[in-house]
Parts: C-alpha cells; structure tokens; sequence
C-alpha cells in the first residue's frame, strides 16, 4: 500500500527540483492530494502538467492509487 | 458490444456533444465524489451538458482513457477536446476559465466551490446506451 511520503518521494525523483507535498486523505493509503510545484511545468497546460504527474504512477493510477487529487503550479516568477 | 464498437460510441459522443462528460453515476445520481464535484460545476454554470455513466461496463473505462490518454474519471471534453477531471473542472470553474470556455457567464457570486446540490440538469442524456 503506498504512503504519502513514498508519493512524494516518487514525484520529486521523476521532476527533479520539484517540490511536493502529498497528503493520504482517508488514512487508507489509496486516496491522496498532492500540491507540486515544479519548472517543468512551465509553458504546459493544466492537461499536461497533471499527465507528468499521473505518468510517473502509470498503471497505479485507479488501481492501488485509487485516486490522486492534483494541484500543480509553476514557482514564482517562472510562468 | 465489442471494444471496438464501444470506442466508436465514446468517439461519436465526443463529436457530437460540445460538452460530454464522462462520470460515475449520473449527474441525478453521482456514484463518485469527484464525479458529483465536476458535474455540480457544470450546473453551477447552467450548461447544457450530455453525461455518460462510465460504471455499466469497466470496458467504457478502458477504452475512454486508452483514447484520451488520461487515466481517471471524470473526463470532460468540451469541443472534443479533454479539458481535465475533477482537479482541473474544480480550479477552472473558481477562476472563471470554465465559464469563459464554455461561453457562459460565470455566477455572480462568490464562485464557492459547487456542491451536490445543484439541481439543474439538462444533459442531453445519452443515457447508458452501452449497459
């Protein structure tokens, strides 16, 4: 069953610089909310910025990961 | 009904629903929390919408996110094009971005998050012809 801090850790591997933080929202491990905010996503739409997060889950994804809520932003100063 | 002809089907709604959303449920009767969240902003906004109950078949699932690359649902297309899920509806409905993409006016209230309870539905209804 994945934790929080195993999505964070994920996330920040797969978008290097970028910084996560990742809540469990039920305590059972499989619905989560993450808040990213990275570079990489500059210049992508929402649909894609959200898409490099869900790849780095691929089939995990509406499986163990039954739900990841996102909210993803560009830092300060780089949009 | 094979694959096939299912992705045909979710293709065809695509085309021909200039706002299709594709949930859990139905926008009456959400099966899912972040289906019922989408569907209530498209109320909120008082959009004519088609919704299609993706739960009768797991197959409908497979084959909509095979085609549209995004692995979760809900899914709104809007010009045939996927706008996002819940995250994504939800932000653009605060900002006003939703209204303006869908050419209506945004409420004049304080756009709070929607709730369930918004009671104006006027999907076209291509109701589960897939079940």
């Amino acid at each position: 069953m994945p934790s929080a801090s195993e999505l964070k850790e994920r996330i920040e591997a797969a978008l290097p610089g970028a910084e996560a933080n990742v809540e469990d929202l039920t305590g059972g491990g499989d619905h989560f909310r993450a808040e990213i905010v990275s570079d990489r996503f500059a210049g992508l739409s929402r649909i894609e910025q959200h898409r490099l997060v869900y790849d780095v889950f691929g089939g995990e994804i509406g499986g163990p990961i039954h739900a990841l809520s996102l909210r993803t932003t560009i830092p300060e100063g780089q949009a | 009904m094979t694959n096939e002809e299912i992705r045909d089907f979710i293709k065809q709604a695509i085309d021909e629903n200039r706002v299709m959303l594709f949930m859990k449920g139905t926008p009456e009767q959400p099966a899912c929390g972040f289906s019922m969240r989408t569907s209530a902003a498209l109320n909120a906004l008082g959009v004519r919408y088609a919704a299609l109950d993706i739960l009768p078949d797991p197959r409908i699932r497979e084959e909509l996110s095979g085609l549209s690359n995004w692995p979760t649902i809900p899914q709104l297309f809007v010009d045939g094009e996927l706008v996002g899920g819940c995250d994504i509806v939800t932000e653009m409905y605060e900002s006003g971005e939703l209204a303006e993409r869908l050419g209506v006016e945004q409420p004049a209230e304080a756009p709070e998050p929607p709730t369930a309870d918004a009671p104006q539905t006027a999907p076209l209804g291509i109701d589960n012809r897939l079940s």
